[in-house]
């Protein structure tokens, strides 16, 4: 068993709502919404405009520097590009195309007649190709975090730690295509020129780690499976390099910083359907589940599926769901309406109708400091909320806010129900305010001397 | 199926789940910590116990109650904290004391200690420790007539012809320590002490059922080991390492030990979370402090008990610890901050 990490909490997994249903295909939308940015990085610009026929498989998003490009989850006609409501909040540029129930595959998804002899620089280049993000949720383009991290990385680590509760995709996953994960881990190991790639799996997943085990096994691959204790958030990226190598993660650094690339599980499936079919990433598992959704699921659909249909699919909603969350309850985004689409990084979609918040009026704290033992990241979470609340931005910067990941664990953890985590985001805003105003003053400053020198 | 153009949604920052835990629920297990002790001091010294600590309860809620209500501010008495207050403060207050003192004591606690610094976790000192020293200071002598064990007081009426006895503590000091030590002995034996079959405070004498609370809170990690363990760990070494009177080491350290509040101080009052410390490091710290001032009052001070002064001393420290104290940065390893200084 791996050594955990510093802090972290315990809440009730809620996985048994669904780890035992296996993933269902979802009937093809009439219609799918393809936002223009799904991955961390500038926005892509639309290919295709309004009455085009495009195919499963056919680029319609360029990429404009750090990102990934964008392809067609359905065949059919494109009916409308135009901005849409979008699951980061407000709306965003999106290619909405009118399904014909076809399913045709686009001439551009090509297989490579023998992806063993693919060369680094092509595997990469299929990678991104296909549009492969982080699956996991931070959506950071694959390509880059492989090119970045050759020569540099020594472990590379597959997340499938699957910490936030309620998802049960990366473990149904792990029941139902072992073999797509163990073909990804290989020809990761292929690109990173290391001779063993570390699965990191949560021991709640105890079957998991079995159908792994054995598809090793079978293939004799340079893998193995690591049990980690289940702790939340032991899937976050610092965290799990930290649990299974017992380094960290310098602050403000990349894991490759130590020597680690961190991929999670469905990101290394989609890079084994890249390298071995040229397929590019169209489609996602994503966990329905939650006390307002009537029969939880795992459904595999297009990208760009309204979410709606995802409820609808599992019979609908119950009466009172007050919270609609894309992501797990910890870190995901509520939504405030129910059109927007399943992106990449979308892993769940819950429903909320019972008192899951707990909300009371006019918290106070009473320094018990369980948020202290709480943090991840060695942070003291109710000195960085006072200090955010009386602005005293210098302080902030001092107690390490930039270092907080958002990982919700101190706000579950608080008993007198401070909104810890909110004020954070509040508190690295007003940071990144004053350290773009104070850029700015500066070069004033400098301007304005050499405009006198001159 | 579902409208869902009419869902009544509400968007708000993650996380979207709560501990069940809260404020309340830890003030009630602190409460649920503290009856044992309370129905001993019941069976010891008599209903009196019982009607005291109530009369306690009542009036830290009123006070609360009524700052809040003056002053237009949300009611917070549904917490329960103030209760807890309360009984904390009756449990170090002798059982002879009155009704009327120990209101003044509550409105010390409450309204100056802790409302006026803003409420619940604001307060920097012990608010029950600040209601106790504000009696002593005001009554020495009701405060410190402390009542046989086994005589039970009246509820009602003058207690003035009460048989009166000294408490461990006070055996331990003088002049004669030799002589008053081994009449200790002879009043007292180490199970007397340990079960609290001896003179004292309201709620401080059983030093086992205090330590069967203070586990209970343990359990339920209401608190962390940290303070209480170092705090009587230093109190027993300190006490264990120089015995006075030409006493055993060990048979000094243990009527130290259990004679006066050191458990109630140390479980209860010294792992106050407002005027403690946050971090781990720091609350060994506190601890260890709380622990040498306890020994320092006892063995030095013109006081025979230094349980309350050492805690509400270390509470005007906790803020200091708390700035100097912090927690490692993740991804700062003892080589880089080694290199740090170096530069």
């Amino acid at each position: 068993m791996a050594q955990a990490f510093f802090g972290g909490v315990h809440p009730n997994d809620m996985k048994a709502a669904t780890n035992e249903k296996a993933i269902e295909q979802l009937a093809p939308p009439a219609q799918v919404v393809i936002p223009m940015s799904m991955h961390f990085g500038a926005p892509c610009t639309p290919l295709v405009k309004v009455g085009d026929h495009v195919k499963v498989g056919q680029k319609i998003g360029e990429t404009r520097g750090l990102g990934a490009p964008i392809h067609a989850s359905v065949s059919g006609e494109v009916v409308a590009v135009e901005p849409r409501p979008y699951s980061m909040g407000g709306d965003m540029m999106a290619v909405v195309i009118s399904n014909d129930q076809k399913d045709e595959l686009s001439e551009e998804v090509q297989a490579p007649a023998d992806p063993n002899a693919l060369s680094v620089e092509e595997m990469i280049e299929m990678v991104k190709n296909a549009g492969i993000v982080g699956m996991g949720g931070a959506t950071f383009p694959t390509h880059v975090k492989i090119s970045g991290g050759i020569g540099k990385v020594d472990t590379v680590i597959i997340n499938g730690a699957e910490c936030e509760p309620y998802i049960t995709g990366d473990h149904r996953t792990m029941l139902e295509r072992p073999e797509q994960i163990i073909g990804g881990c290989v020809y990761l190991a292929k690109m990173f020129g290391v001779d063993k790639v570390v699965i990191g799996v949560e021991d709640n997943k105890q079957n998991g780690i079995d159908s792994l085990n054995k598809c090793i096994a079978e293939k004799h691959a340079p893998v193995v499976v690591e049990p980690l204790h289940c702790r939340y958030p032991q899937g976050g990226e610092k965290q799990i390099c930290q649990a299974i190598t017992g380094k960290q993660v310098p602050p403000g650094g990349l894991p490759a910083a130590i020597g680690c690339a961190v991929f999670n599980i469905n990101t290394t499936c989609a890079i084994f359907r890249a390298i071995t079919q040229g397929m590019p990433v169209v489609r996602k598992i994503v966990t329905v589940s939650g006390s307002g959704v009537i029969d939880p699921k795992n459904i595999e659909c297009p990208i760009g599926t309204p979410v709606s249909n995802l409820f609808d699919a599992c019979g609908g909603l119950k009466d009172g769901t007050y919270k609609l969350i894309m992501g797990g309850p910890m870190m995901g985004m509520a939504q405030y309406t129910a059109d927007v689409p399943v992106g990449k990084g979308t892993g769940a979609m819950l429903a909320f109708c019972e008192n899951e918040e707990q909300t009371i009026e006019n918290p106070q704290c009473i320094r018990c400091g369980r948020c202290v033992s709480a943090c991840p990241m060695h942070l003291e979470p109710l000195m960085l909320y006072q200090y955010t609340k009386k602005n005293m931005l210098e302080e902030l910067d001092a107690a390490h806010l930039m270092d907080c990941m958002e990982c919700g664990a101190c706000t579950y953890i608080c008993p007198a129900r401070m909104h810890l985590t909110h004020q954070f985001k509040v508190g690295k805003q007003l940071l990144k305010n004053k350290m773009a105003a104070d850029k700015a003053a500066a070069e004033a400053k400098k301007a304005a001397e050499e405009k006198k020198e001159a | 199926m579902t409208d869902y153009k009419n869902l009544k949604l509400i968007a708000t920052s993650s996380p979207h789940i709560r501990n069940a835990e809260n404020t309340k629920s830890i003030m009630l297990d602190v409460i649920i910590a503290l009856i044992p002790a309370l129905a001993f001091g019941i069976w010891n010294f008599g209903f009196r116990a019982l009607t005291v600590t109530c009369v306690s309860v009542i009036g830290c809620i009123f006070w609360e109650w009524l700052y809040r209500k003056i002053l237009n501010k949300p009611q917070s008495i549904g917490d329960l904290s103030a209760v807890v207050t309360g009984i904390l403060l009756a449990f170090v207050c002798p059982v002879t004391i009155g009704y009327w003192q120990i209101l003044i004591g509550d409105f010390f606690a409450i309204v100056i200690t802790k409302q006026l610094f803003g409420g619940i976790g604001k307060n920097f000192l012990n608010p029950a420790l600040v209601g106790r020293a504000a009696m002593l200071a005001s009554w020495a002598g009701s405060m410190t007539s402390w009542v046989t064990p086994n005589t039970w007081a009246k509820v009602v009426g003058s207690n003035a012809d009460i048989t009166t006895a000294a408490t461990p503590l006070s055996m331990l000091k003088g002049d004669d320590i030799a002589a008053s030590f081994a009449s200790l002995k002879d009043t007292y034996s180490i199970m007397d002490m340990f079960l609290g079959k001896i003179g004292g405070s309201l709620g401080e004498v059983s030093a086992l059922l205090l330590i069967l609370g203070g586990v209970y809170l343990l359990v339920r990690k209401v608190i962390t080991w940290q303070i209480p363990v170092c705090y009587i760990a230093t109190v027993a070494v300190l006490t264990l390492l120089f015995p006075r009177g030409g006493a055993g080491g060990v048979e000094w350290m243990l009527y130290n030990l259990f004679g006066g509040g050191l458990m109630l101080g140390a479980f209860f009052m010294a792992t106050d979370y407002s005027s403690s410390p946050i971090t781990a490091k720091g609350q060994v710290i506190y601890g260890i402090g709380c622990g040498l001032f306890t020994v320092f009052i006892r063995y030095f001070g013109s006081y025979n008990e230094g349980v309350c002064y050492s805690i509400m001393v270390m509470n005007c420290f906790a803020c200091l610890i708390d700035r100097n104290v912090k927690p490692t940065r993740f991804g700062v390893v003892k080589s880089d901050k080694k290199e740090a200084a170096a530069k």
